[in-house]
């Protein structure tokens, strides 16, 4: 009834097209991972810098909340640790968070990060969590300041000096 | 000489067989990943693919067909996050009609395009999707214009004949507040006969997790490893008739189970709202997140180890 067309769109050109396409987005993206760390760091700054100042002054409900912690850290195990490490200290795609810029920053600063991401550099938003479990990660990126970690690059990171009490069992 | 080459079928067919052999191994070195999968089937929402990280997801649609055979329609979603703004999906879909037979019934090329960098209170998104189809189609992947239970009950052997190459076009509304998504889908479709009109459909949903808050502890069962909703879709005519005469709606309870193995299973039953739809269309899926998928992309392109 509606054989023929003005596209002819086979299976194979499909395919090829989609492999085209990935091929290019990775093609470009190595603008950004090649990058120095310093450039990743100071856009990671910058997006920082960004964040409103009441969305900022904003306070964790969870503060000081050990178990809120733990769940955080599964938490961001299952969702954040693909790019920025099991521990925190980063990977190519991601940054560190035990940069001190980062630990500095207020938990409102963090949540407003996570709930926006950076898009236009690689991070996605994550308001897709409720609000609750993304005060649980921004509880556990904080208390990765006290904890005695290395960067996955086995880094010893500035501003995280380690602690003989570990912010949770 | 080269098109000439790759269309040809035994070609083709063996390419595509390399292909997916390619790409399954593949996968079976990448670590897979923990997906907040939504419950939806036909509605999107507005939270794209992870850049770097392809779902893998296979659906099955059971459909009970009055004046024919029931059905079950299967698809598979190769779905990639190209960028954190950019997610581009492949879907291989055929169907299995009771009493006839089991058939291919053709691809589709989607993208989803974010079109504002941060979260408000409306968040739009731009889907545009190519289909290379036959008329045995049953996915039921979303219902335009004036589908209509009737159209569905020829066999096999004659639908199949019909080829349709269409173009899709979807404005992904979505607005996510204090635990509840509520995403609206507006829908276009043209066939790319010059002959045939735009059609129109909807799709809406609303969703939530069952609990807010994480437990500290890895479990199946934890109420925030589901979300529950419920979804709605149907037609809206088209340019030569727009309205809701001829057209079929249906209403879908859906759940998501998000298990701590990285596995999706989504369960949805969609019932028949008035008398042009079928009266039970009962779908379920699997899916499965891999990430790390583009680093083995760039590794196989030789690019950066």
């Amino acid at each position: 009834m509606k054989t023929g067309s003005i596209l002819f769109l086979s299976p194979t050109r499909i395919a090829l097209a989609t492999i085209g396409m990935i091929v290019l987005g990775i093609a470009l993206a190595p603008a950004q991972k090649e990058d120095p760390a310093g450039r990743k760091n100071r856009l990671a700054d910058a997006a920082l810098a960004e964040v409103p100042a009441k969305a900022s002054a904003r306070s964790n409900p969870f503060e000081g909340d050990a178990e809120v912690v733990a769940a955080g850290g599964k938490l961001f195990e299952q969702h954040c640790s693909d790019c920025h490490g099991k521990k925190g200290g980063g990977t190519r795609h991601g940054v560190s968070l035990l940069r001190e810029e980062v630990q500095q920053a207020t938990p409102g600063t963090l949540f407003w990060i996570v709930t926006n991401g950076v898009v236009r550099h690689g991070m996605p938003v994550w308001s897709k969590l409720p609000e609750p479990e993304r005060w649980q990660i921004v509880s556990f990126v904080e208390s990765l300041k006290s904890r005695p970690i290395k960067s996955e690059a086995g880094q010893s990171q500035p501003g995280n000096p380690p602690s003989p009490k570990p912010a949770f069992p | 000489m080269f098109a000439h080459v790759i269309l040809k079928p035994a070609l083709r067919k063996f390419a595509c067989a390399i292909f997916f052999l390619t790409l399954f191994l593949s996968l079976l070195s990448c670590r897979s990943s923990w997906a907040q999968e939504s419950p939806y089937i036909v509605t999107y929402d507005h939270y794209l693919e992870e850049p770097g990280s392809l779902e893998v997801e296979y659906f099955s649609t059971f459909g009970t067909q009055r004046g024919g055979n029931d059905f079950d329609a299967f698809w598979a979603e190769f779905e990639y996050g190209v960028t954190a703004w950019w997610t581009t999906e492949v879907y291989v879909a055929g169907q299995t009609t009771f009493h006839d037979s089991t058939i291919f019934t053709g691809t589709r090329w989607e993208n989803r395009f974010r079109l504002l960098q941060r979260e408000h209170v409306v968040n739009p998104v731009l889907y545009i999707e190519f289909e290379n189809t036959n008329g045995a189609d049953k996915i039921l992947k979303e219902v335009e214009g004036h589908d209509v239970e009737s159209d569905f009950a020829d066999p096999n052997g004659e639908s199949r004949k019909e080829h349709d190459h269409e173009l899709e076009l979807k404005l992904l509304l979505s607005s996510t507040f204090k635990g509840w998504n509520v995403a609206v889908n507006p829908i276009a479709t043209k066939n790319l006969l010059p002959s045939e009109p735009w059609e129109f459909a909807y799709a809406i949903g609303a969703s939530r997790p069952l609990a807010l808050k994480a437990s500290p502890r890895r479990c199946s069962f934890c109420p925030e490893n589901f979300i529950a909703g419920v979804e709605m879709y149907g037609g809206l005519g088209d340019t030569e008739s727009a309205g809701l005469h001829d057209t079929s709606h249906y209403l879908a309870p859906v759940v998501a189970w998000n298990l701590p193995s990285d596995w999706t299973v989504r369960l949805s039953s969609g019932f028949g709202l008035n008398d042009n739809s079928h009266r039970l269309l009962l779908r379920w899926g699997l899916s499965r997140e891999f990430a790390g998928f583009g680093e083995l992309l760039e590794h196989f392109l030789g690019g950066r180890r």
